[in-house]
């Protein structure tokens, strides 16, 4: 049984385990395939589309497409990546994302994907749209302006920590996030500082407050290198129960807490 | 309670309301999307306190339950007027004068579009696609679809509102849909009684295979080889190479077969009748005329997938179908048609509820259907798993078009070697065509496939035509060059619309309208269709109010490839469809509008200056930049 099942990455030959996805089986060789709101403790659900491939000739989202053995997938071509330039230019001009007066900076999975993929400017004419800050809980920001609904918060409250504190709302480009309290705010929900939903947000829309400028900008996880780099560090060291301990494209501890 | 005695003033306390309502759906979330509707319609809209207790009673959480009140378009968790006036905002109504109608309508009611009146008795908003195109424009008042909307009936209307009439009370003239029924083929001319098509089905199959077929272990647990006569009846379906009418055109038999060889159980028939496609309205008539095919073939497919349950979802614009459905449906069980032992047949049960859209096209969508069915927000999910495996609650499920099932049981009345003789090589038997816009005779026309554009031009007394958009804004753009193109599936598929365009009309305004409906129409869930179907409506619109430049030509072709690849589902594939076509084929349309070569800014200093103007009295030239013109 020592058969090892392989398919082809950008024309290399990658093994993979049964019942994993594109994605997992390519982060598992160390093998980087750009993502956003894929996070390896959740079940892939493919919203962001950046790490878009092609498998089998079609163009699918690597997080949800289970691989096979055998199969070509082409990942690293400037075909995509120009695709997911232009996605990534399309998230910074959906929202409000002012890198430099960020506290997320060098820490947030946008800007990385944005300086790894060459992104210069926002590309579109940004949308400017108008959204609150939610400042009321007395430990922890919710600043609206920078999410880029990727659900692992909501993911991370209903399924990890049992509460249910965010929810997603509205369509279309009006969809956004809400927090599970009459009042709508969310010093009046249950989350907590230890919940997992305040260690999975990809960007700066979850903060911890007072902590923002503990690590000094420059020194954080994405400052020091790209984050295509880091994707063989981050390879999930399988253990007994074929979970990983390693959070990949989460926000590291180094800026949120400490 | 019918959508008509729903007064707008509530009546009760939004805590009665939630107690009916659930007494009537009970507490499983698997029907939030049903009861939010219901509340809404005794409330008017979904109170704070209303959806607390929904939350509760059904074990959600409040944001949740928000979230999904929050994805349909007629859900609201603010409070909306009395009379709620919503403008059906197809093309084809704007051909008719809906924009100067809606204009006029707020401006005798003293109330601007999208804004509450003072008093909270009326508001008038646009919504998409009613599917009155034949009989626009339309609109709907409080949910209840209005069609053939003129300066003289909405004059009636205003009066109906400001007397603070109750909907049951309004002239039921007002309310009159006519079916329209042009041309008749094999489908809408068939006169099968109630129950012919299931009975047909249960006689297929050789008399002592049959009784081995009504063995109710043979369908129930999925032992196929037992079961001869639903498998006599797939066969049927397999030589009539029926294919699905919704627009995909997948095979029906490699569906239904799918399905039936899917181990769990039990199994589910959904009948998808949420026809949100501008310019489509077949389905409508369908459900209005033919209401007994539809379950015909629902059962038919019942009885070849060994299901026990169906549902219809139908959607939100066709709820003053819901009542005459459900007297139907009653009537069909107490004919035996419906419920335990199905005419007769020992251990085939079969029921049929509906669910109600609440505006939302993407829940056309199969797979976002099912989300919604399951009470959840209208989001496709990622396959595989396939319906046919994992559908309704994670079951096997088929889910057909309206058409389709009817044209299924006319091929368990009639065969498939019958159907397989109408139509194509590749596209077998007759379809519905929904024609509307710059024609004589807008209305429903049934054709044997391979029928020309130019045949059914001629037949609907089209003249002067300049292009004619197949199968909705998501479908093809055909210029008079095409016209000898036939209607098929190895040709011009469609899911039905056929819209005509004469030459007074300007294509770039008719891209327009269908770019408008993808951005308000996306679901939200993947970046590319939810920022660039937003994106392609801001670059439109600025082309229109004439500051448009090659740059916006650009951007669009940077965005077009972004949602045909990447997209999740069709939606946003085909979002770019009519921008590409029309640029194709109507250049000059768009060219005539753009202002400069290379770049025209949208921000408007002189605008932007109007305030400083109006605060120191200041009309002259020199309060302008440039020039008023």
């Amino acid at each position: 049984m020592n058969t090892r099942q392989t398919f082809l990455l950008d024309g290399e030959e990658v093994p993979f385990e049964p019942g994993q996805t594109v994605l997992q089986a390519a982060l598992a060789a160390g093998r980087y395939i750009p993502h956003l709101c894929y996070h390896p403790e959740f079940k892939p659900h493919g919203s962001c589309k950046v790490c878009t491939a092609r498998v089998g000739g079609r163009m699918m989202a690597a997080c949800t497409t289970p691989v096979r053995a055998g199969i070509e997938v082409q990942s690293n071509t400037e075909e995509l990546n120009g695709l997911r330039r232009t996605l990534v230019q399309m998230l910074f001009a959906e929202g409000n994302h002012f890198c430099p007066s960020c506290e997320a900076s060098g820490n947030c999975v946008l800007q990385a994907l944005g300086y790894d993929l060459g992104v210069l400017t926002a590309g579109f004419r940004h949308m400017f749209p108008v959204r609150p800050v939610d400042a009321s809980h007395k430990d922890i920001l919710l600043d609206f302006n920078r999410c880029v609904l990727c659900e692992l918060c909501v993911r991370a409250s209903s399924e990890v920590d049992g509460k249910g504190v965010f929810a997603l709302s509205g369509r279309g480009i009006t969809k956004h996030l809400v927090v599970n309290s009459p009042s709508g705010e969310l010093a009046d929900t249950d989350i907590a500082l230890e919940d997992k939903a305040m260690q999975v947000c990809p960007v700066g829309a979850i903060l911890k407050k007072r902590v923002g400028f503990a690590v000094p900008i420059g020194e954080r996880r994405f400052d020091k290198r790209p984050i295509s780099a880091q994707a063989s560090e981050d390879a999930p060291r399988p253990s007994a129960n074929g979970a990983s301990a390693n959070l990949p494209g989460a926000r590291h501890q180094d800026g949120a807490s400490s | 309670m019918t959508a008509l005695d729903a007064t707008p003033a509530a009546a009760r306390e939004p805590g009665q309301h939630v107690a009916a309502v659930l007494t009537r759906w009970g507490t499983n979330p698997l029907n939030l999307v049903q009861v939010l509707r219901e509340v809404q319609e005794g409330c008017g809209w979904l109170p704070p306190e209303a959806l607390a207790e929904i939350s509760e009673r059904l074990g959600l959480t409040l944001a949740a339950a928000r979230g999904v009140a929050g994805f349909y378009s007629f859900l609201h968790t603010e409070p909306v007027g009395a009379y709620r006036v919503l403008f059906s905002d197809n093309i084809t109504d704007r051909m008719q004068g809906s924009e100067a109608l809606l204009e006029g309508f707020c401006k005798d009611l003293w109330i601007e579009p999208g804004k509450l009146s003072e008093d909270g008795l009326v508001s008038v908003e646009r919504t998409s696609c009613t599917g009155l195109c034949d009989q626009g424009p339309g609109l709907l008042v409080n949910g209840i679809a209005i069609p053939r909307i003129d300066r003289e009936r909405l004059a009636t209307i205003r009066e109906l509102i400001l007397g603070q009439t109750p909907l049951g009370e309004w002239p039921a003239e007002l309310f009159r849909i006519e079916d329209n029924i042009r041309r008749r083929d094999v489908l809408l001319g068939a006169l099968a009684h109630p129950g012919e098509a299931v009975r047909a089905a249960l006689e297929r199959g050789a008399a002592g295979e049959r009784e081995m077929a009504a063995n109710e272990r043979s369908w129930r647990e999925g032992i196929p080889q037992e079961s001869i006569g639903p498998e006599a009846v797939l066969r049927e379906i397999e030589r009539s190479g029926l294919r699905g009418r919704g627009g995909a055109g997948f095979t029906t038999a490699a569906k239904w077969s799918a399905c039936r060889a899917a181990p769990a159980s039990p199994r589910y028939v959904v009948c998808n009748a949420d026809e949100g496609e501008p310019g489509t309205f077949k389905d409508r008539v369908l459900l209005s005329r033919h209401p007994d095919l539809v379950f015909d073939g629902m059962t038919v497919a019942a009885y070849c997938i060994g299901a026990q349950q169906g549902l219809v979802y139908l959607r939100g614009e066709y709820r003053y179908l819901l009542e005459p459905l459900e007297v139907l449906l009653e009537e069909r069980r107490r004919a035996g048609l419906l419920g335990r032992n199905v005419l007769g047949r020992r251990g085939f049960d079969f029921d049929i509820g509906i669910h109600v859209g609440a505006g939302s096209y993407v829940c056309g969508e199969e797979s976002a259907l099912l989300e919604s069915l399951e009470g959840k927000r209208g989001i496709p999910r990622n396959r595989p798993p396939f319906p046919v495996t994992h559908g309704y609650r994670g079951l096997p499920t088929v889910v057909n078009n309206v058409e389709t099932l009817c044209a299924a049981a006319l091929v368990a009345l009639r065969g498939g070697e019958w159907y397989r003789s109408i139509g194509t090589a590749r596209s077998s038997g007759t379809k519905l065509l929904s024609v509307a816009g710059d024609c004589v005779r807008p209305g429903i026309y049934e054709y044997p496939f391979g029928v020309t554009v130019r045949q059914v031009l001629a037949d609907c007394g089209a003249r002067n035509t300049l292009a004619v958009q197949v199968s909705g804004p998501s479908g093809h753009c055909t210029d008079a060059s095409e016209f000898d193109r036939r209607i098929a599936f190895e040709d011009l598929p469609t899911a039905g619309a056929f819209t005509v365009f004469d030459d007074r009309r300007d294509m770039f305004e008719v891209a327009r309208n269908y770019i408008e409906f993808f951005a308000h129409e996306s679901c939200g869930f993947c970046t590319p269709c939810r920022v660039g179907t937003s994106m392609l409506r801001g670059i439109m619109n600025k082309i229109h109010r004439g500051r448009g430049s090659l740059h916006e030509l650009d951007e669009m072709a940077r965005l077009n490839p972004v949602l045909q690849m990447s997209a999740h589902c069709g939606l946003g594939h085909t979002a770019c469809n009519t921008v590409l076509d029309t640029l194709k084929r109507f250049r000059p349309a768009y060219e005539r509008r753009l202002q400069a070569l290379r770049f025209a800014p949208d921000f408007d200093l002189d605008a932007a200056l109007a305030a400083a103007r109006r605060a120191t009295g200041r009309e002259d030239a020199g309060a302008y930049l440039e020039k008023p013109e």
